[in-house]
């Protein structure tokens, strides 16, 4: 071809980025939009599981087998996004014999390596379990960061020419002759990473093709366009807790149901889920019910929980679609499996075709589908790469080597940002000034905060995907203010101060499905050091003039009016 | 009970501001004073600067006049209940009972500049606060260290600048002189200031003050003021800011920071000094577990290596903090007093426990005791809980100490009001 196509992917999560990659390195022009952060939508919103595919081992083989798959690709290509924790699924007494069976015949018939082992020996593995469980089934499960993933699926796309705007809305689809040919976008902040109280601007980028990859939000772009797109929403919450009550993935042995699982992810464990289908993907209830089902249904297996902290909860939104013509009424019945939808074959509308359903695990095969769709269409005759090609981090990807001597880090500080960082470890933490821990609860550095804020401009919720910092026990209550300094080094003072009080927010948020007990009290001390050591609720900054001649100058004259230079006694500390 | 039970006649259990300023007063008024607390202060968490009132419950402020603001609170406030008087003579203990601390000379408040780089509104600070005072005129010159991530200066000053000071303040950030560890804590720094030790700088043995000041030296152009993190000596503040005073020849101050704050644990030493030289007698470490008695506390049992250890006393003064102290405490259902399991008064929901602004009126802020005008709790249909039991300090509900900028004068008010009135019923 003389010129590579121009491709506009709708989307920042998973398969957005994925698809980003993929056809990236096929030597597409890509240029991905996507309204809010990286993740913003269902990606960030999910429990973490790396599935084995077990989980769908009996009612959706289909699904289960692309799992298994993907979970091996993923591993490679995905090294330091992935932690093989295994996974078991527990059978209590009163969870049904033949499901049991069912499950282990469905693994076997997926591929899925599976292994019974006894109650004795799966509370050997997870000391928590309750002393009834029967026995287990020993899977390949794992907890995956999505942050991580999804970053190093858009470096990677970026590094092959694509055009990643972040916090681009888009507004319009630009349809001539029954054709889509472009995307209206609102930019939040010029283009480019964001930075607050830079002025936005609206842009149109024209593209030979448009790929929809919105998952619950595709019906918006969809009716953009006057086609009709079902996707059937689906509400989950997921309930944080403070530490990993268990190191391996949980599940409940019994046909589908809510709460059911729980992941160890980074320093915490998830509790999940409720599946329950909403009107709008940004305004559904968060309700307390799902919270205490998650604690008392989830203590069956581990006891542990019922009494244990909880950090903060939040929701996901399942970008569920059928076949209009399935009809099922309730959403858990509804497949996971994925439907590339091909606008002109579909709606006779040329230029765009919408993805829709499936799940985080299967990502990648999902970027490749509609990537060899989209490459079909402009005869691009190139094959997929990304299942062999690892992801910026976890190229040739090694801990062996010390890096806490030779970065001068505390051991525990240091393996995990190794962690985090994978084989872009040493370019970030190689650095001239000290490298002291800005977030405690996480051990992260500020070297790891630079270069997030390197990437993500004066987003600190940007910052803090990538880093996982202030996403500890105290939410931010410590770590804030620093964070938001450390954007002072680069961004001035009103910007410092906007991205500040934003991260402030966005922490409060989902603390607040989790206010009782030791975390009600960290709440309260964290609003004590914000509001009465910073006096962050009442900043003379953000408000009306204060009269500073008004108040205490001292007790002698201080000489408000000594002209500058002049060194003199202000009085007050005569005493000592 | 075969144990012989530790007598006094009026027994604090908390040992932060509310209950060291109650068994001052106690003490002072003459009686047998026993202080007991479990864990660390919540004084580790607190700037050090002793706020009696900043903005009314309706977010006015900064207020100037404290005292004036206190008859317009609501009747529940700890304020009203003790009364403006109470609340100057309770000031009046503290200065007395505290000599490190400024602010004594009126009743206006004072403003001070924090580590986030706003001002706040407050009634004393330390001495070693002092010359940060915003509405001092002259120019300022703020230093961070490289390591400490709790106060940047070129951030804390360009904030400090926003919020329209009446004088010019600019921020360096400086390697502390020394090989500190990059996560030292903020004790580290103090030790090595207050024992002026030995560095090494470009190869020569130097005296850390000296290295310090000749760095900072270097940057200034001619502040009459020099504001550091609060890491100015842990034993001997006054030596360290004298020294750094004479070599600089400028006014030194420090700006409070986050936990574990010097400020607040200085205080904390000087609290308990002022215990012993009052002549009362404490404990720390042993959490309080349990009680008998039912219209009267009796005794209480102190938990010490899995043992329960009676205490018995006249008067009890219950200061054992609020929800960061766990003093009041929660679980999915209910709030709660752990001890003497007092009422405190709550919404069932718990999801009306909270606002969904970061800073909106939370009601878990005012979570607390209500009491009568004596300071007793109340239960809940205003009855006296126990006749010899008074409450102080963040235990109390009914106030947002965090908005209002009022948590150590509330604390002080009500410690020194329980405490005068123990003692009066204990003779």
């Amino acid at each position: 071809m003389a010129s590579a196509p121009h491709v506009a992917v709708i989307g920042g999560g998973s398969t957005g980025t994925g698809i980003a990659r993929d056809l990236s390195m096929r030597g597409v022009d890509v240029t991905l939009v996507e309204q809010g952060n990286l993740t913003h939508g269902t990606t960030g919103r999910m429990h973490g599981l790396l599935h084995s595919g077990g989980r769908y081992a009996v009612a959706d083989q289909a699904s289960a087998t692309e799992c298994i798959e993907e979970n091996r690709v993923l591993r490679d290509i995905a090294a330091h996004c992935v932690e093989m924790t295994g996974g078991l699924f527990v059978k209590r007494p009163e969870d049904g014999e033949s499901y049991f069976e069912e499950k282990l015949q469905g693994c076997e018939t997926c591929g899925i390596p599976a292994e019974v082992i006894s109650g004795e020996e799966a509370r050997a593995i997870e000391p928590h379990l309750a002393t009834d469980v029967d026995k287990a089934i020993s899977v390949p499960d794992g907890a995956v960061d999505p942050f991580r993933l999804v970053v190093a699926n858009a470096a990677s796309a970026q590094e092959h020419g694509a055009r990643i705007e972040t916090h681009s809305e888009v507004t319009d689809l630009v349809v001539e002759e029954g054709e889509v040919v472009g995307v209206e976008v609102d930019h939040a902040s010029g283009s480019g990473v964001r930075v607050h109280g830079t002025e936005g601007g609206t842009e149109t980028i024209r593209a030979d093709y448009v790929v929809n990859a919105t998952g619950a939000w595709a019906g918006r772009i969809g009716d953009m366009a006057g086609v009709d797109i079902e996707v059937r929403p689906s509400k989950g919450v997921m309930t944080v807790m403070n530490t990993r009550q268990v190191d391996t993935v949980i599940n409940r042995c019994r046909p589908k149901g809510d709460a059911d699982i729980i992941v160890p992810h980074e320093t915490t464990c998830i509790l999940g889920t409720t599946d329950e289908e909403v009107d709008d993907p940004e305004e559904y209830p968060e309700e307390q019910w799902e919270v205490d089902m998650m604690l008392d249904t989830l203590s069956e297996l581990v006891p542990m929980l019922a009494d244990a902290r909880t950090i903060r909860s939040f929701w996901g939104v399942r970008p569920l679609y059928e076949p209009p013509d399935v009809g099922s009424d309730d959403p858990t019945d509804i497949t996971r499996d994925y439907f590339l939808l091909d606008h002109e074959e579909r709606d006779g509308l040329g230029g765009m075709t919408s993805i829709v359903g499936g799940k985080f695990t299967t990502y990648r095969m999902m970027g490749e589908e509609i990537s060899d769709h989209v490459c079909q269409k402009f005869g691009i005759d190139a094959d997929c790469r990304t299942a062999d090609v690892p992801l910026p981090g976890s190229e040739e990807f090694s801990v062996l080597r010390d890096y806490m001597e030779e970065f001068g880090l505390r051991s525990p500080i240091g393996r995990r940002s190794v962690e985090r960082l994978g084989s872009r470890a040493e370019e970030v933490l190689q650095t001239d000034g000290p490298n002291p821990t800005v977030c405690g609860c996480e051990g992260v550095t500020r070297a790891e905060i630079q270069d997030a804020i390197a990437q993500s401009g004066s987003d600190l919720n940007a910052v803090r995907i990538r880093t996982r910092a202030s996403m500890g026990n105290c939410q931010g209550g410590f770590c804030c203010h620093r964070l938001a300094s450390e954007l002072h080094a680069e961004y001035d003072e009103v910007t410092t101060r906007a991205a500040w009080d934003e991260l402030l927010q966005e922490r409060w948020k989902g603390q607040r499905h989790a206010l009782w007990g030791q975390q009600l009290s960290q709440a309260m001390l964290n609003y004590a050091l914000h509001a009465t050591t910073q006096n962050r609720d009442h900043d003379p900054a953000d408000g009306g003039a204060v009269d500073f001649g008004a108040f205490d100058s001292g007790p002698e004259p201080a000489g408000g009016h000594t002209p500058a230079g002049v060194a003199t006694d202000g009085g007050g500390d005569g005493g000592d | 009970m075969a144990t012989v039970a530790i007598e006094s006649d009026v027994l604090v259990v908390g040992g932060g501001l509310a209950g060291l300023t109650s068994a001052i007063a106690a003490a002072r008024a003459g009686c047998d004073v026993r202080l007991v607390s479990y864990k660390q202060s919540t004084l580790r968490n607190a700037s050090g600067l002793v706020d009696l009132l900043g903005y009314t419950p309706d977010g006015d402020g900064p207020l100037t006049d404290p005292y004036a603001a206190i008859p317009q609170l609501p009747d529940a406030h700890p304020y009203r209940t003790v009364g403006v008087e109470a609340v100057r003579r309770a000031m009046e203990l503290f200065d007395d009972s505290v000599p490190e601390y400024r602010g004594d000379h009126t009743e206006v408040n004072a403003l001070l500049p924090t580590h986030g780089g706003t001002v706040k509104p407050t009634a004393r600070y330390p001495a070693g606060a002092s010359a940060g005072l915003a509405s001092d005129g002259r120019d300022v010159l703020l230093v961070g260290f490289a390591s400490l991530v709790d106060f940047d200066a070129p951030q804390a000053a360009a904030h400090l600048r926003a919020t329209g000071v009446p004088f010019d303040v600019r921020g360096v950030t400086l390697e502390f002189p020394g090989d500190l560890n990059a996560d030292a804590k903020v004790t580290r720094y103090a030790k090595l200031l207050d024992a002026d030790g030995e560095v090494t700088v470009d190869g020569h043995q130097r005296s850390v003050r000296d290295a310090l000041a000749e760095r900072v030296d270097a940057e200034r152009s001619g502040e009459a003021r020099v504001g550091f993190p609060a890491v100015l000596g842990d034993s001997d503040p006054a030596a360290v800011r004298a020294a750094l005073r004479g070599r600089l020849d400028a006014d030194v101050f420090e700006v409070p920071m986050g936990p574990p704050s010097l400020p607040g644990l200085r205080l904390e030493d000087a609290l308990f000094a002022a215990l012993d030289d009052a002549g009362g007698r404490y404990e720390t470490g042993n959490p309080v577990v349990d009680y008998d008695g039912t219209d009267r506390v009796e005794t209480v049992y102190v938990e010490k290596n899995g043992a329960r250890i009676p205490q018995r006393a006249d008067q009890y003064v219950l200061a054992t903090g609020g929800l960061v102290g766990k003093g009041v405490e929660s679980d999915r259902e209910r709030v709660y007093e752990p001890i003497f399991d007092c009422h405190v008064d709550h919404a069932t929901d718990r999801y009306d426990w909270f606002e969904s602004d970061a800073f909106g009126d939370h009601a878990f802020a005012r979570f607390g005791l209500a009491t009568d005008d004596d300071l007793r709790p109340t239960d809940s249909d205003g009855a006296v809980e126990f006749e010899n039991l008074r409450a102080a300090g963040s235990v109390l509900g009914g106030y947002d100490f965090a908005a209002e900028k009022s948590g150590s004068g509330v604390s002080v008010a009500t410690g020194y009001t329980a405490g005068q009135r123990a003692a009066e019923e204990a003779r």
